[in-house]
């Protein structure tokens, strides 16, 4: 079935920042990441700077997305993890339920630290987003009362 | 899937572009891209072979401005259209919102169009979708050409459920925009339902 809509309350949104940026600081990494399958960024802690995460998030879920295509046509279900380590900076991709915990790390750490510290956050991530998607969002949706001649204004 | 950020008052929304090898996925975002302002699209992402095919997908992700005080962001992807890129094509379809068909209107490519669409509504099933229930748009593209298929004749053939329909010269922008605002227009509907 294809997914359900993903709704993040500020609370739980300020809660997972706070998570990514003990895992940035545990980790020493540059930035930290969470993304969904689908590609979409939701939330990211770190030296962000000029770094296009937009860009980052699709390509890091489309990298995941062909790597578990792989594993399926080799006979297993999935690939948890994905590293790639470049001269200076490398990224390591964990596949967290319907998310995918991207650490972005240079010299001043270690492959190893990074695998450590984010399947040490994982579980704990993976119970928050248990949560976000059973969470009965009692609030009315902000598109509930959206108009024709709001969704026109867009275009004009 | 769209992903509705409460904290940071942003939507977004993922926006597929289908259709067979050569018909012009990859040209309709490269017209958006190079006419949209620079603060509201992010760079165009292609991935590509050397002779400028689509390997995996394009992406861009475009920001339309504010509803109700929430942010609309658009993420538009395309597909490789070439036959043999299936597998590809099922994944980039994994949390679509809206679908784009662009059709070759070459009288040549008619049966690549048809068995493009089979192909659509088989991989959307795949993924848990149902066409019949996703916004969605049909554009006629290289209308410029003169061994085209008439438009009327073209939309008999493809169109599914009285979607809207967009003639269009994607390499010169014509029906772009129309086609992308119809598509937007039915996803931002559907958020309307909830």
């Amino acid at each position: 079935m294809a997914d359900t809509p993903i709704l993040l309350r500020e609370q739980q949104y300020h809660q997972i920042k706070a998570v990514l940026a003990r895992l940035r600081m545990d980790s020493s990494a540059k930035v930290v990441f969470l993304v969904d399958k689908d590609g979409q960024e939701i939330a990211s802690q770190g030296e962000v700077g000029n770094l296009d995460t937009t860009s980052l998030a699709s390509l890091a879920a489309g990298n995941v997305a062909a790597t578990g295509g792989m594993a399926q046509l080799i006979g297993e279900k999935e690939f948890p993890t994905l590293s790639h380590e470049g001269e200076k900076e490398s990224i390591h991709i964990s596949v967290v339920g319907r998310l995918l915990l991207v650490v972005v790390f240079d010299e001043r750490s270690s492959l190893g630290l990074v695998k450590l510290r984010s399947k040490q956050v994982s579980h704990q991530l993976a119970t928050m987003f248990e949560e976000i998607a059973a969470g009965d969002f009692d609030e009315e949706s902000p598109f509930a009362g959206i108009t024709d001649e709001d969704i026109d204004s867009l275009f004009s | 899937m769209t992903f509705i950020n409460y904290a940071s008052r942003e939507i977004n929304c993922k926006i597929v572009y289908y259709g067979p090898g050569l018909c012009g996925k990859t040209t309709n975002l490269q017209y958006i891209f190079d006419s949209t302002a620079p603060q509201a699209r992010g760079k165009l992402i292609s991935l590509a072979t050397e002779t400028d095919r689509t390997l995996f997908f394009d992406f861009m992700p475009l920001e339309l401005g504010t509803v109700r005080g929430f942010k609309t962001r658009f993420h538009l992807y395309t597909v490789p259209g070439q036959v043999f890129y299936d597998a590809s094509r099922k994944l980039i379809l994994k949390g679509v919102d809206g679908v784009v068909f662009v059709a070759d209107s070459q009288e040549e490519r008619m049966d690549a169009n048809i068995e493009s669409l089979y192909n659509l509504e088989e991989n959307l099933q795949s993924q848990g979708y149902d066409l019949m229930k996703l916004p969605y748009v049909l554009q006629l593209n290289k209308r410029d050409l003169n061994n085209i298929v008439p438009a009327e004749d073209l939309a008999a053939e493809l169109q599914r459920k009285g979607e809207p329909v967009v003639e269009a010269v994607a390499a010169t922008g014509v029906g772009v925009f129309d086609t992308l605002k119809a598509v937007a227009k039915q996803v931002l509907t559907e958020l309307r339902k909830g």
